[in-house]
């Protein structure tokens, strides 16, 4: 019967004792040097819980770091990657397999060892195959996010030595005892004909086992030492990054400032005031480059990325431990040192770093702490300066009074109901671009019709709205952001309604995930798009005509990515008759217009190509389409600016969902905006 | 008390400003109603000659070497001692980096009554009336003028330059200074002139542009760009654009109004073929007057500014700059 | 160094100016009341000049509806005192009552600033410049519209600006009065959390003020808008006498 025979070949009993101390030992090291590398982690960082919620977590370990669910998400890398760890991590159960085989419980006889055997080697192959496509990729394909440097490479070849040692071993056992179930290890019964073939005695290959079977042992125990400290250390880290993912609030929302023992906020002006887990991200990242092929940052500008974010954070570290040998007590800037400020400024919060990375390193949450380190010392541009004093006194980025907030809305043949003085089921949170912007308030007054005509008790705020805060906060501007929060919150505290509406995505979100409990009491908070659906689907919005026309949607972030409102959009265009046709980017995967996280109100700085002219050409290159749709304010004047800058115009028009049901209802009598003064007109 | 009317002339650099002359018209007026003289008071050092074109029936003139650079506490001594003496109806100043601190100082030390932001003065039943304008424009207040001296710090506006000069080529009336050489001494040393800077030539700060020649897409090419140049160095302004212009790299960053570019003030924002985007207009609200060429009569930029003209730019702009050029 | 800075609060023009019962003057309650732009240029020297070699900054400023929330920005700018001139100012405080009251405050000190700084101009002041005002009241050198300023060792070196772009350096002995027209970096913003930790850390000295002494300035009769023109003023004719035109408005509005 065949059987696992245990150290074959090696003389007894200095072999196995070898083997054993010196995998001991490497082991020991192993583990005595990744510890000196994870102290480093809560002995700079600021304390996080990160422990709660346990089965949530093993469940994340599971599909994250074992299955490689998002690793898997892209196809080429993705086999590739899986290939690689899958082998890699059945080959290291084979040995574990082996050793308690050898000294616990044997079972490995008979055909379980025969498939034990099978497994083992097409994994090698398995394994061969990956590492094949990894250095096709890297020197063939050589995509631009990844970190093309030596050290990977040299990883690389390090693990191809040790597992085609392990394979030269197999071959050399099987080629002196030639077994007869030898082709249930079809790879290593292969290479044995090689040495079968070369006609050496039985002696000479014994010695040669020996020596393979050294070099392995060895090479094995380098592994371990080098694992710590080489790029292969998120062997360690990603699993346990993945482990201690935020779970304790939805994406979208930001984590208030953390506070020291008296109450006093702390700024990440420096490492030491980052999070264990902040850092524990710079550690895990594996320089994939996920995170920089999907950040329109750095598509429009080649400046921030990232990964090079994440990567800089680690060097920082390691720069600082290096010097100080302990913990550094002479704190260096973070931004400005390592991290460029103008990088900082340039994310526009659109999440799809988050969501790409495979190890679940939070950037966003970063960006934003980082940003809030500048804004505290006043370091901004002067155009966001101004949207902030705007904000601050007016309550709009627009720095208009707050007098004028619902001005659009007296072209309206129908007034729209005061929920501050009447009951109201739905409450319109009407937001800062709807109600000031000039171009767009003729949607917003389109919008005011369809839910009139469609019988909807609703009601605004009128001038006691104020910005939700949403981008104040992703601007870093935190205190901001409270007041408002206290603002609005006042106000609606007054009203009585059943739940809320929002245009704008990121009014949406803040008041979905970031307003206190109390304020909204379980009410729902709704997308407008939401709204029409369900009105829709109880037959309160019927169209006279479909509109038959071919058109593209873009999900807004922070409807779509962040907030997971997808089909509601697609379902009214349905309804609406409108073909859809999607751009190759879409849903989750939906590429950024550019204006979120305060980035509407910034300088543009310099750009190669605007996050909206990349979005509309892809819009555009669908052909058939004449029509991008989209379903936030900001989209509207993003895209029909990038129109223009792209000379596409004629070949596409930009329109708010809310126009084209507009459209499709029966004619109404809208209001002429002739003759109203807006906020263009003369201000007397 | 008399009748006449003082106008402070504000000069630097040898040339006499602008608003000596808008003032000198104003005078004028304002003498003839009140049977006075308009009286020129000149400060300064070797300038005698700048007393040949000025619109006044008598100007005077002090000169001392303290006086040659423009010192707040220097012309204020010599203006104190010399009202000390006279009474005159007004004493005109402008209201302008020189003049405006001069009237508030005289008002202080003389006790006279001051009127600033002032637009004009007029005879009103044996009275004079002033006309303010206050709150950057938004507002306009009128009032009586006493019938004791007064101070006027005059803004630009309601007079033409020309009405001010005169042919005439008067000739200076010297004032001597008594007992002041002191106190100007004295004065001098805490003042230490370091000398002028001209604003840089070729960088061209947009925010400090007195008149902005501003092209948007209605430019059509990047050739057209050098006629709205010629306008702009007629007028002595500059060009700007709105951000088609500039993503084209037609002009510099440097130049862009608007959201993502800058914020600006001119006296007169010309702009030409630029439709009126919000992004574009929230930062050209401070203009003074904005003048809108544009083909199309429904463009929102009509609505923005005070004169409006539908004609094609291309076919306008040429014309208009000859005949800016045939003024000078 | 001690530097005064006094400001003025001027109306918001963000907000529509409204016009009292008497015809004379704006609606004091119906105005939003907040900083002069060119006394927060003023502040900010102040600050900036602290910063760089030291000294104490105060801030006065009358008591308006507004005043303490500008005085409490200035205290988180980094102000070291604020005062707060406080009276019944509903009879509409002008500009040189309020530089006597400035000058009636500093002679109840024992020490004179070193510098005091102001805006160059309030836009709502019908009546002159506190800046002059002070220093000819004080017997202190002024200079006006001064755009840059720099301290090398008790001496003052400020650029000034004068009509048409022209500039000149000029340095100056303290004490001094200056007319701020910029500073050297625009006004810093002032996160919300500076402002509620200055407000809940920071207090306002009030003084006390007796009657106002108006004099000075010249009573109005009349205040009212100007013709509000909703569009544009549209100029017709062919290109020639566009350009016409054109030209003689370039004139009117002081550009040619
Ligand atoms: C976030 C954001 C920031 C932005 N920031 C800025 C900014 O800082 N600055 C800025 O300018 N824009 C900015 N924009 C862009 C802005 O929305 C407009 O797209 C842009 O201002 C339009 O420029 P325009 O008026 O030159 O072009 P258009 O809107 O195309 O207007 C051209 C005009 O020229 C007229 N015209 C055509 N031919 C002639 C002719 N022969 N004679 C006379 N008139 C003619 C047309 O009638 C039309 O009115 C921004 C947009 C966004 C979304
Ligand atoms: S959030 Fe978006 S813009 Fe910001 S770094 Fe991530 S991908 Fe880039
Ligand atoms: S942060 Fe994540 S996605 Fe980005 S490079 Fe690192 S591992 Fe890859």
């Amino acid at each position: 019967m065949p059987e696992r025979i245990d150290f074959w070949g090696i003389p007894h009993p200095w072999g196995p004792i070898l083997v054993y101390a010196l995998l001991g030992l490497a082991t020991l090291i192993l583990v005595v040097r990744f510890y000196q590398r994870a102290r480093v982690w809560w002995q700079t960082g600021l304390p996080e819980k990160r422990w709660d919620h346990l089965p949530t977590r093993l469940g994340r370990l599971v599909k994250y770091a074992i299955l490689q669910v998002r690793v898997l998400g892209q196809r080429y890398p993705g086999i590739m990657h899986a290939a690689l760890a899958w082998s890699f991590f059945v080959l290291f159960l084979g040995t574990a397999f082996a050793t308690i085989n050898g000294h616990f419980i044997t079972f490995l006889q008979g055909s379980s060892y025969l498939v034990y055997k099978l497994t083992l080697d097409v994994f090698s192959v398995v394994f061969l195959v990956g590492a094949g496509m990894a250095a096709y990729r890297r020197f063939v394909l050589r995509p631009a996010r990844l970190t093309l440097q030596g050290k990977f490479t040299w990883s690389l070849v390090f693990l191809v030595f040790i597992v085609l040692n392990g394979l030269l071993i197999e071959s050399l056992r099987l080629a002196i005892e030639k077994p007869a179930w030898a082709l249930w290890s079809p790879a290593g019964w292969a290479i044995a004909q090689l040495w079968i073939a070369s006609g050496a005695s039985q002696g000479a290959l014994y010695n040669w086992h020996l020596g393979v079977y050294t070099l392995h042992f060895v090479t094995v125990s380098a592994f371990f030492v080098t694992l710590p400290t080489g790029t292969l250390v998120h062997l360690l880290t990603a699993p346990l990054n993945v482990f201690f993912s935020k779970i304790d609030r939805p994406a979208g929302r930001l984590a208030a400032l953390p506070e020291t023992k008296e109450g006093e906020p702390i700024y990440a002006d420096r490492l030491a005031h980052l999070s264990w887990k902040q850092i524990l991200d710079s550690e895990a990242c594996t320089e994939c480059g996920r995170c920089q092929e999907v950040c329109p940052a750095y598509a429009s500008n080649k400046q921030l990325s990232p990964k090079q974010l994440v990567v800089d954070i680690r060097e920082k570290l390691h720069e600082e431990w290096a010097t100080a040998k302990s913990k550094p007590t002479e704190p260096a800037p973070l931004v400005n040192g390592q991290i460029r400020e103008a990088d900082v400024w340039s994310c526009t919060t659109c999440g799809a770093c988050d969501q790409e990375c495979p190890v679940l390193v939070e950037h966003v949450d970063t960006l934003v702490d980082l940003r809030r380190s500048l804004v505290i010392e006043g370091r901004m541009d002067a155009r966001l300066q101004d949207a902030l004093a705007g904000l601050s006194r007016y309550g709009n980025s627009f720095g208009q009074s707050e007098r004028n907030r619902a001005k659009w809305s007296q072209a309206l043949p129908t007034k729209i109901k005061d929920a501050r003085k009447e009951p109201v089921e739905y409450l319109w949170f009407v937001g800062d671009y709807a109600s000031y912007n000039p171009a767009i308030t003729e949607i917003t007054r389109q919008a005011a019709q369809v839910f009139q005509s469609a019988g909807l008790d609703f009601g605004i705020l009128y001038e006691a709205e104020r910005n939700a805060g949403n981008d104040a906060r992703r601007a870093g501007e935190e205190g901001l952001f409270e007041y408002l929060v206290e603002k609005n919150s006042a106000a609606l505290a007054k009203c009585d309604f059943q739940a809320i509406f929002t245009t704008d995505p990121h009014t949406f979100n803040t008041l979905k995930n970031e307003y206190p409990g109390d304020v909204l009491a379980g009410r729902p908070v709704l997308h407008y798009t939401e709204v029409l659906e369900r009105l829709i689907a109880r037959g309160q919005l019927r169209f006279e005509r479909a509109l038959d026309a071919v058109v593209t949607y873009h999900d807004p972030c922070y409807l779509g990515r962040y907030n997971g409102v997808y089909a509601a959009p697609r379902r009214v265009l349905a309804a609406l008759g409108c073909r859809l046709v999607e751009m190759p980017r879409h849903g989750a995967h939906a590429f950024c217009c550019g204006a979120g996280g305060g980035r509407i109100w910034m300088e543009e700085g310099e750009m190669q190509e605007r996050p909206s002219e990349n979005r509309i050409r892809e819009a555009a290159a669908l052909g058939s389409v004449s029509t991008l749709v989209v379903a936030c304010p900001k989209d509207v004047a993003m895209f029909r600016d990038a129109l223009k800058t792209t000379s596409l115009e004629g070949r596409l028009v930009v329109k708010d969902l809310v126009e084209l049901v507009h459209e499709a209802l029966e004619p109404v009598a809208v209001a002429s905006p002739e003759g109203l003064t807006e906020n263009g007109g003369k201000d007397g | 008390m008399s009748q006449d009317i003082y106008v402070f002339i504000e000069h630097v650099c040898g040339k006499t400003l602008d608003i000596s002359y808008m003032m000198l018209a104003q005078a004028q007026q304002l003498a003839a109603a009140s049977g006075g003289e308009v009286v020129a008071i000149l400060l300064g050092h070797n300038v005698a000659g700048l007393a040949s074109d000025l619109g006044a029936d008598t100007v005077w003139y002090v000169d001392h070497p303290e006086l040659e650079d423009f010192i707040w506490a220097n012309s204020l001594a010599v203006l104190e001692a010399l009202l000390a003496r006279q009474s005159p109806r007004l004493v005109l100043f402008g209201d302008t980096t020189i003049g405006s601190g001069l009237a508030s100082g005289l008002s202080a030390r003389l006790g006279l009554p001051l009127v600033g932001y002032c637009r004009q003065v007029f005879p009103n039943g044996g009275h004079f009336h002033y006309i303010s304008q206050i709150c950057g424009g938004k507002m306009l207040v009128e009032g009586a003028l006493p019938d004791s001296t007064a101070l006027i710090a005059m803004i630009p506006g309601a007079f033409r330059i020309e009405q001010g000069k005169s042919d005439e080529k008067h000739s200076a009336t010297p004032v001597p200074l008594d007992g002041l050489d002191e106190i100007l001494a004295r004065n001098a040393q805490k003042y230490i002139f370091k000398g002028y800077t001209e604003p840089a030539a070729g960088d061209v700060d947009i925010t400090r542009e007195k008149i902005l020649v501003s092209v948007g897409r209605g430019i059509q090419s990047e050739d057209n760009l050098s006629l709205a140049q010629d306008l702009a160095d007629a007028l002595e302004g500059a060009v700007s654009g709105s951000r088609p212009i500039i993503d084209q790299s037609w002009l510099p960053t440097s130049r862009l109004v608007g959201k993502s570019g800058k914020t600006v003030k001119p006296k007169v924002y010309l702009a030409l073929g630029i439709s009126g985007a919000p992004e574009h207009t929230e930062a050209i609200t401070g203009a003074d007057a904005i003048i809108a060429v544009n083909t199309d009569p429904s463009a929102p930029i009509f609505n923005l500014a005070k004169y409006g003209v539908q004609l094609d730019l291309l076919d306008l702009l040429p014309v208009l700059t000859d005949r800016v050029r045939a003024e000078k | 160094m001690k530097i005064l800075v006094p400001i003025q609060l001027v109306p918001d023009l963000v907000e529509e100016l409204v016009i009292a019962q008497d015809g004379k003057r704006l609606d004091l309650d119906a105005t939003r009341w907040i900083i002069s732009e060119f006394d927060d240029h003023a502040i900010e020297q102040a600050i900036l000049l602290k910063e760089k070699i030291g000294g104490e900054v105060t801030v006065i400023a009358p008591d308006f509806e507004g005043t303490e929330d500008v005085l409490y920005q200035a205290l988180a700018k980094g102000a070291d005192q604020v005062v707060k001139l406080s009276g019944d100012f509903q009879s509409e405080l002008n500009t040189h009552a309020l530089a006597r009251l400035v000058v009636h405050y500093l002679q109840t000190k024992s020490e004179r600033p070193d510098l005091i700084l102001t805006g160059v101009q309030a836009n709502s002041s019908l009546d002159g410049s506190l800046g002059p005002l002070l220093a000819a009241y004080l017997d202190l050198p002024f200079v006006d519209c001064v755009a840059q300023t720099e301290i090398e060792d008790q001496k003052i070196t400020v650029r000034k600006e004068y009509p048409g772009g022209l500039t000149a350096d000029w340095s100056v002995a303290l004490p001094v009065v200056l007319g701020i027209q910029a500073a050297n970096t625009p006004p810093r913003y002032v996160p919300i959390s500076k402002m509620r930790l200055a407000m809940k850390t920071g207090s306002i000295a009030t003084e006390e003020v007796g009657e106002l002494d108006l004099s000075g300035a010249v009573d109005s009769t009349r205040m009212y808008t100007p013709e509000a023109d909703q569009r544009a003023q549209m100029i017709d004719g062919d290109v020639d006498q566009v350009a016409e035109k054109l030209v003689a408005l370039f004139k009117e509005l002081g550009v040619l």
